[in-house]
């Protein structure tokens, strides 16, 4: 008899992989948007914010706040609104709750970052000033870090893989809605790619990633929205391009068949799109529309996940 | 009785001059050893308490401080022989408990010879009508019992309470041992105490011997908690994890034409024994409270159809009631044929006027208790009662006499414990915990000490500011110097 591991506890493990990665990237989004707007010698105004909500997929849910867009207000929105289900402190809540009813599954420092995470966040009412805030991302985002230190220390077994599995998802779903978001915000009225473009909102977008250090390295001859373009979908170097997380989510999938012994549809998709990456460049994306092509990435992004939840019975 | 006539487990009665014969480097021990050494290991065990995470939560404070239950760090001894009649009396207690059941499910023969009055069974809110449809596998509706037992004497032990249900506390039994282990091996060295880890694995062993006969060669055998915000799911975890068994909730079970199958990553899985940590009111909202998110639909039609063993059975519930503790004797006798070895406290039946008319006449020296209360709720102590709290007591008792039963005031023993002015005595109980399978009785040489921490107390409920002691079971060699 192979380990039994409940679907329940499966997908506990996976909303926690989910959740602190979606509060990482909350984080980063949060720390980028104030160095841009508010710390930049040329504030980018209430563009950065409005950009901002988009890329956290909170539009419509902080426009239902009756709130006025303004640096103060979506900080506050995206780090602590509790009516906000993907703010950072909820999106914490949630990930201590699973960690919480999965307890038996993950390790005991696992639980503990989650655990210290939540307890210095409960109290949070206000994010404070700009400093404030920004220690309150640093902050967030060494916690997640503690956390996946903790996880890639556990024994490499179902737990660790749903786990993981849910921040892949997380991850190439986060990825390609920022790259579509800036790249159409930050190509100036009327040009094409390849025009003039905002050092700084580049600048920006890398730093949402942490690639900024990672693009001068791969692309020495500077800043060109492509080739940002292109490191974020092509690159496996870098761990959240699409074809990184694609390939990552297929591995752990078949980590998990490989302990099961069987297979099901998530594995079928997962492979197909792997596959279909494989045989696009970034000029056939161009080609066809870069946001046509994230578009159809996030919808098999959003199916594989349905898939998962499918086969492993999360419901 | 005054305190000179109260029974110290190391001292026995009187002046404290010399201990009881096998006790007395337990007793060095407790003089030798300085308060200040005492009061630094006592705050080690609950750093490993705390550690460990045996802590309860208190409903409705989920974010709160979560609370341990205070650990004394001076165990109570139990000599060889000791142990040998209390086990003894503990096995025909078990033995009867399910006889019982087995009878009052069954046949019902107890009823038909007159000596358990029909409606304390028909009209009993515990009996489960639905368990008469079920044939337990051999037998057995009450697996794991924990019996409350109180002493008065050297050879007076007094079972207080049966508990057939869901009794808890074991994983204080083994952990408490685990912090003495650590905190006090010199005293391992002294007396060789038997151990008590062995509980787990006769748990386990005991959950296979019972499984359907349509089970396969191993069965698979899950524990059934309500979840994370139970009180006791420390113990829950504790228990599936050293066993090695599934910790489920109700949700990850289902029932497919009369089969439970847990849900789990591979695909759905055969279950043939749970042992559910779920009240029989949460079991099956089909049968039982139609609101219970806990429990699992059509898992006692599975039962009833025999595909998988519940441990313990619905409706034990049925044997530990305070209305039918009042006849254990008479049971006992019944079905052993002989005198019941572990007595009872004598229990005036307040549904009786004759035992009413007593009762009122002497609440002021009298324990009075809900015939359905528990954890030290709904009691009078009459000696520690205020006039306020006994004219309370007897509107009460004149109004729903038959919600009431009443007992003499024990002097529970006392162990030496540690207080703030240093080592002085405490009023104990103790909870054994017994098993039973296809394969017998079995009972774990140790069990659970509760103790009151507050001078003079008798309630030793953790949720009244009771807390435990380690129990030590001495083996055979060691017995007396």
């Amino acid at each position: 008899m192979s380990i039994v591991m409940l679907s329940r506890t499966a997908a506990n493990l996976y909303w926690i992989g989910r959740y602190v990665e979606r509060a990482e990237f909350t984080a980063r989004l949060l720390e980028a948007t104030i160095r841009l707007d508010s710390l930049s010698a040329r504030p980018a105004g209430q563009g950065a914010w409005k950009s901002a909500l988009a890329v956290a997929s909170a539009t419509q849910g902080f426009k239902a706040t009756g709130e006025n867009i303004s640096p103060m207000n979506v900080s506050r929105y995206l780090a602590l609104d509790e009516s906000n289900p993907s703010s950072i402190r909820s999106c914490v809540a949630t990930a201590r709750m699973n960690a919480r009813a999965a307890r038996v599954a993950l390790t005991r420092e696992a639980w503990e970052t989650i655990n210290r995470a939540w307890n210095n966040l409960k109290g949070r009412t206000s994010t404070g000033g700009v400093q404030a805030t920004l220690n309150l991302a640093d902050q967030i985002k060494a916690e997640a870090r503690g956390f996946e230190g903790a996880i890639n220390r556990m024994l490499h077994s179902e737990s660790y893989w749903f786990v993981k599995l849910g921040a892949i998802i997380e991850r190439g779903e986060a990825t390609a809605r920022l790259l579509d978001v800036k790249y159409h915000l930050l190509l100036p009225e009327g040009e094409r790619v390849g025009g003039m473009i905002d050092r700084d909102q580049w600048l920006t977008l890398l730093q949402v990633v942490s690639a900024r250090t990672a693009y001068h390295i791969l692309y020495p001859e500077g800043l060109k929205p492509w080739l940002v373009a292109e490191m974020l979908i092509f690159r496996r170097q870098m761990p959240r391009s699409l074809v990184a997380t694609a390939d990552e989510a297929g591995q752990m999938l078949s980590a998990i068949a490989g302990a099961i012994g069987k297979q099901g549809q998530a594995d079928r998709l997962a492979r197909r799109r792997e596959a279909a990456l494989e045989r696009l460049t970034i000029d056939s994306v161009f080609q066809n529309g870069l946001h046509q092509f994230l578009i159809g990435f996030m919808r098999e992004n959003a199916e594989l996940d349905a898939a998962i939840a499918e086969q492993f019975r999360f419901t | 009785m005054g305190a000179s006539g109260t029974f110290d487990e190391i001292w026995g009665f009187g002046a404290r001059r010399s201990a009881r014969p096998g006790l007395g480097d337990l007793a060095r021990w407790t003089k030798q050893t300085s308060p200040a050494e005492f009061e630094r290991r006592q705050a080690a065990a609950e750093q490993y308490f705390r550690d460990l995470g045996i802590t309860f939560a208190v409903y409705g404070e989920e974010d709160s401080a979560e609370r341990i239950i205070p650990f004394d760090i001076v165990p109570r001894i139990f000599t060889a022989p000791e142990w040998a009649s209390l086990s003894e009396g503990l096995v025909q207690r078990v033995e009867t408990l399910n006889e019982f059941l087995r009878d009052i499910y069954g046949p019902q023969r107890i009823v038909a010879d007159g000596i358990v009055p029909p409606e304390l069974i028909y009209a009993n809110p515990q009996f489960c009508v639905p368990a008469a449809a079920a044939r337990p596998p051999h037998g057995i509706h009450a697996h794991i019992c924990g019996i409350d037992l109180v002493r008065t004497g050297p050879d007076e032990f007094w079972v207080l309470e049966d508990n057939a249900r869901t009794p808890s506390g074991v994983s204080y039994m083994i952990e408490n041992r685990e912090a003495m282990l650590r905190l006090c091996p010199e005293l391992f060295e002294i007396y060789p105490v038997r151990p008590v880890d062995t509980y787990n694995d006769s748990l386990f062993q005991m959950m296979v011997s019972v499984a359907p006969e349509s089970a396969r060669r191993d069965p698979v055998c899950v524990l059934l908690t309500p979840g994370h915000f139970n009180s006791a799911f420390y113990e829950h975890s504790f228990l599936a994890d050293t066993m090695g068994i599934t910790l489920v909730e109700g949700s990850d079970l289902e029932v497919d034409d009369d089969v439970v199958y847990m849900r789990t990553i591979s695909g759905r899985m055969r279950v043939d024994v749970i042992y559910r940590r779920v009240d029989d009111d949460f079991l099956d909202p089909l049968v039982f409270r139609a609101d219970s998110m806990l429990g699992v639909p059509g898992l006692m039609a599975a039962w009833q159809a025999g595909n998988v063993t519940i441990v313990n059975a619905p409706g034990t519930g049925i044997a530990d009631d305070k209305a039918i503790y009042s006849y254990m004797p008479e049971i006992v006798k019944y079905y052993s044929g002989g005198e019941a070895k572990l007595p009872n406290v004598e229990t005036w039946r307040c549904r009786e006027p004759q035992a009413l008319k007593y009762v009122l006449d002497h609440l002021a020296e009298l324990v009075v208790k809900l015939v359905d209360g528990s954890g030290g709720y709904g009691m009078l102590v009459g000696p520690t009662a205020s006039r306020a709290e006994i004219e309370a007591f007897r509107a009460a008792l004149k109004a729903e006499p038959h919600r009431y039963i009443a007992q003499p005031t024990l002097a529970l023993s006392t162990v030496p414990t540690l207080t703030a002015k240093g080592v002085a005595p405490r009023h104990v109980d103790f909870r054994p915990f017994i098993l039973t399978g296809a394969n017998g009785v079995t009972v774990t040489p140790g069990g659970l000490t509760r103790v009151a921490l507050k001078e003079g107390s008798l309630v030793v409920n953790s949720s009244q500011g009771g807390g435990t002691k380690d129990s030590f079971v001495l083996a055979d060699e060691g017995d007396a110097p």
